[in-house]
């Protein structure tokens, strides 16, 4: 499932964003530097198929429900990583424009989600050992399914992790976990198996189409272990160091942390916490002006009678309100205004 | 959304795109600037703020109104969309019942108010990522992205994907419609079937792409997709890109809504 | 002119999958010529015009064209004098407007950007086609397509075309401009074609291919007015020349 704007917060957003650029970054190089003529129009029209492909459904078995192709896999076992990953960047891109799937600010997590984890962790460590030769049907059959899979859980995790840290959303960790992951499982075991009989397909009816495919990507190819290693072992730090911060900023910040994952309900103990977080990457980024939750670091055990949120207490919030049904009006107006006045001067083509 | 309406919905958004109107003739940067301070506006705006946001609909109204795109059109694909969003957005009414205020006589709780902020942001920015694409078109969008410092290597591949998506999605509705006429009452809609189907696409995809590079190479291609550059800034541009940072920064920081709706209060009495 | 020669001498090809496509092909075109290339399905008419652009190379034989051995290292130089349209001008038309798609082969020959505008807007205007300029492809019917590929390969402005079934996807109408436009092109054209009565329209000579070999090379009036020679080579006269 795809990320959307309104569950995100801009500092989750531009974070992921800065991420998946830079890995965008590194794989335009790596393929201007190694690229064969021939991978320019391939990876255009691989993506356009990847598209066309997604629009159509099928049936899954047993359940009636329709599925229908990721690609992100597919892409990398035939173009290599980084033009598979360009491409799927280009395909995530023309769905939030044209289908607005997923938002524009959420692109990166999309890309990230959807195209990092199978070009660049999946791919050349499960699928290539798994898949060898790629000769064996078998081999390529628990390859495929094992890969896409592992994908998805990735991705969908990731989901669950950017939506709970931008705090739009009420969900406790725990139950958004539960329903993501078992429904990401279902479908990428799905789609692990079309992945390998679409390949299969071409392998049999066309092989030396693959062949030349395969002839087609730069020579190394390969995604360099230590490289990859020093990356993931820097975000780990990075997350480490992030976690010990938020609990020393937020002393009950673990005991919220464990509270939510076993169910217990404290939700505005919920509350502060994301709000802490939220306010805490404000104080050390200065990003965006305080925006109204000063309240709560005044008042850290909110009570029910007199809630402090601004614009929320009972004076402001019939102004809202009367405000908001105003302006819903005078927005309205404008929109028919112009709309006939565009009909009267025979402005319509 | 099945396939064929996802196809003629895909051509009606381009056509829109293609036509002459004074939000098509801006620049393309100031539209993809503007969309993307607008996004990062409304996203800003904290769980329980839905005042606020109201104001901010005057922006696709104004695009969709002024670019001559129906309005209904969009409302359609941002419905299409929703699911995720209001899938996982409803559970803050059920999980957040907090009452926070009393509005003629009812009491509404936090989760309604952060409920009704997650669908109002959704709206503002799916509706502002289609109106880009809708008063743009895509290749300009992609030439933009360029001007602004997208690797060239990443445009290209855009600009080829979008050339061949139209024919591609007309070469999978062949197979599709082939697969209609044979396939009944949800037998032969399975997985085996699809993975063929599929396969075959694929393959005459690499045909093609085969064949496009040749026909490349006949017209002299030699790695480097050649480009003339075209766009120029009018102070018009400019303009309209200070006047959306003004509007934003002003209905952002200072409750406009309130305001209005003090100033309305103040009147009546 | 010794530059506009195109001479074919024993060229045999054959593909990754042992078809034997070419089994020594051999003739002679002069400057201005204009000849037909007919024969039945997998005779061997592609092949032998992807031998015209060096997407092919002959296994053996020999490929001159101008002063040029088709090789590896001369195929680049070749592809400027020889402008190809292949039957599906969607893969020809690769560039997100027709403008861009017409400027691609000026471009890459190193022009500056004035000429390139020049070459473009001459190279429509020939096809009729300056209204399209702005479009992109897959807004274009079938005909405007036609039209805008062989425009693409008219901007580089090269001595020789050479066109694969150019009217197959045609109404009559855009058939009938083709056919004019066709005929106001001074240089050497080889068109590979079903359509008899284009070829008997704009080719003066016609070579009929069978099986890899040249079959009949001559006149167009007398090779497509042998019923004996066409209907052994799966094909039938001309519809002009068809008693009713």
């Amino acid at each position: 499932m795809h990320m959307a704007d309104a569950l995100l917060s801009p500092a989750v957003g531009a974070t992921v964003w800065a991420g998946t650029a830079a890995v965008g970054g590194y794989a335009s190089k790596k393929l201007k530097v190694q690229i064969n003529d021939r991978m320019i129009p391939l990876m255009g029209v691989m993506g356009a198929f990847i598209f066309a492909a997604q629009m159509i459904n099928f049936t899954i078995p047993g359940t009636g429900s329709s599925g229908h192709l990721g690609g992100g896999m597919i892409l990398a076992i035939l173009l290599g990583p980084h033009a598979a990953f360009l491409t799927m960047a280009s395909v995530l891109t023309v769905q939030a424009l044209f289908f607005a799937d997923g938002g524009l600010l959420a692109l990166g997590c999309n890309i990230w989600n959807l195209g990092v984890y199978p070009c660049y962790l999946v791919y050349p460590f499960v699928y290539r050992p798994l898949a060898g030769e790629g000769r064996s049907p078998g081999r390529l059959l628990i390859a495929s399914v094992l890969s896409v899979v592992i994908a998805l859980q990735l991705g969908a995790f990731s989901v669950v992790l950017e939506t709970l840290l931008s705090g739009r959303s009420e969900l406790p960790f725990g139950a958004f976990v539960l329903l993501m992951q078992p429904i990401h499982l279902a479908i990428g075991i799905v789609e692990g198996f079309v992945t390998a009989g679409v390949i299969g397909y071409v392998a049999a009816a066309r092989p030396e189409i693959l062949a030349s495919v395969a002839a087609a990507r730069p020579v190394a190819a390969g995604v360099p272990l230590a490289k990859v290693l020093t990356v993931f072992a820097l975000l780990a730090v990075l997350t480490g160091g992030a976690f010990s911060w938020f609990a020393s900023t937020h002393p009950d910040g673990l005991e919220w942390a464990i509270e939510r994952v076993t169910g217990r309900g404290e939700l505005s103990e919920a509350e502060h916490g994301v709000a802490a977080v939220l306010r805490g990457l404000q104080e050390k980024t200065a990003f965006l002006p305080d925006y109204g939750f000063k309240a709560d670091a005044a008042e850290p055990a909110p009570e029910d009678s007199a809630p402090a949120w601004p614009g929320i207490e009972a004076g402001t919030s019939a102004a809202g309100v009367t405000g908001a049904a105003i302006v819903l009006v005078l927005v309205g107006l404008i929109g028919l205004g112009i709309r006939s006045a565009g009909r009267k001067t025979g402005s319509a083509p | 959304m099945n396939f064929h309406t996802q196809y003629f919905d895909l051509g009606r958004l381009d056509r829109l795109s293609y036509r002459k109107t004074a939000v098509h003739a801006l620049d393309p940067r100031a539209k993809v600037i503007a969309t993307g301070l607008f996004l990062v506006t409304v996203v800003s705006f904290p769980k329980y703020d839905v005042a606020g946001l109201i104001p901010f609909l005057l922006f696709p109204v104004l695009a969709a109104t002024l670019g001559e795109i129906p309005v209904g059109f969009i409302l359609r694909k941002v419905l299409i969309v929703s699911p995720f969003a209001v899938f996982v957005g409803i559970f803050n009414p059920f999980l957040d019942t907090r009452t926070v205020a009393v509005v003629a006589g009812l009491p509404v709780s936090a989760g309604w108010l952060s409920f009704a902020s997650i669908l109002l942001k959704f709206a503002l920015t799916v509706s502002a990522a289609l109106l880009l694409v809708a008063t743009t078109s895509f290749p300009g969008v992609c030439h933009a992205l360029r001007r602004l410092g997208c690797p060239s290597i990443f445009v290209s591949q855009l600009l080829f994907l979008y050339r061949y998506l139209f024919v591609l999605a007309e070469e999978a509705m062949r197979i599709v419609r082939a697969w209609d006429m044979r396939a009944f009452a949800g037998r032969g809609r399975g997985m085996t079937v699809f993975a063929s189907l599929v396969g075959v696409l694929l393959i005459r995809t690499l045909d093609r792409a085969e064949r496009i590079y040749q026909a490349m190479l006949c017209r002299g291609f030699a790695g480097d997709i050649p480009r003339l550059g075209t766009l120029r800034l009018k102070s018009g541009d400019l303009v309209f890109v200070a006047i959306t940072a003004v509007f934003l920064g002003a209905c952002r920081f200072f409750p406009v809504t309130e305001g209005i709706g003090l100033l309305a209060q103040g009147i009546w009495r | 002119m010794s530059h506009h020669i195109i001479e074919f001498k024993e060229v045999c090809f054959r593909y990754p999958d042992g078809t034997e496509a070419l089994k020594g092909v051999s003739f002679r075109i002069v400057h201005g010529e204009s000849v037909g290339i007919v024969g039945a399905n997998g005779a061997g008419k592609s092949t032998l015009l992807q031998h015209l652009n060096g997407c092919l190379l002959p296994a053996s034989g020999q490929v001159t064209i101008g002063d040029l051995n088709l090789t590896a290292t001369t195929r680049g130089e070749i592809r400027r004098k020889v402008g190809s349209v292949f039957q599906n001008p969607d893969d020809q038309l690769f560039m997100p407007t027709v403008f861009d798609d017409v400027a691609f082969g000026p471009l890459n020959l190193g022009l500056d950007e004035a000429h390139v505008r020049e070459r473009v807007e001459s190279a429509l205007s020939r096809v009729n086609g300056l209204a399209l300029k702005n479009k992109p492809p897959h807004h274009l019917s079938a005909g405007e397509k036609s039209a805008v590929a062989i425009a693409a390969v008219m901007a580089m402005e090269p001595d020789i075309l050479a066109m694969d079934e150019p009217a197959a996807n045609l109404d009559p109408r855009s058939r009938r401009s083709l056919i004019g436009l066709l005929r106001t092109f001074r240089h050497s054209k080889l068109v590979a074609s079903h359509d008899l009565d284009l070829i008997l329209d704009v080719c003066e000579r016609c070579i009929v291919i069978g099986e890899g070999r040249v079959v009949a090379d001559g006149p167009s009036e007398d090779i497509l007015s042998n019923r004996a020679l066409l209907e052994a080579n799966n094909l039938e006269l001309p519809l002009s020349l068809q008693r009713r």
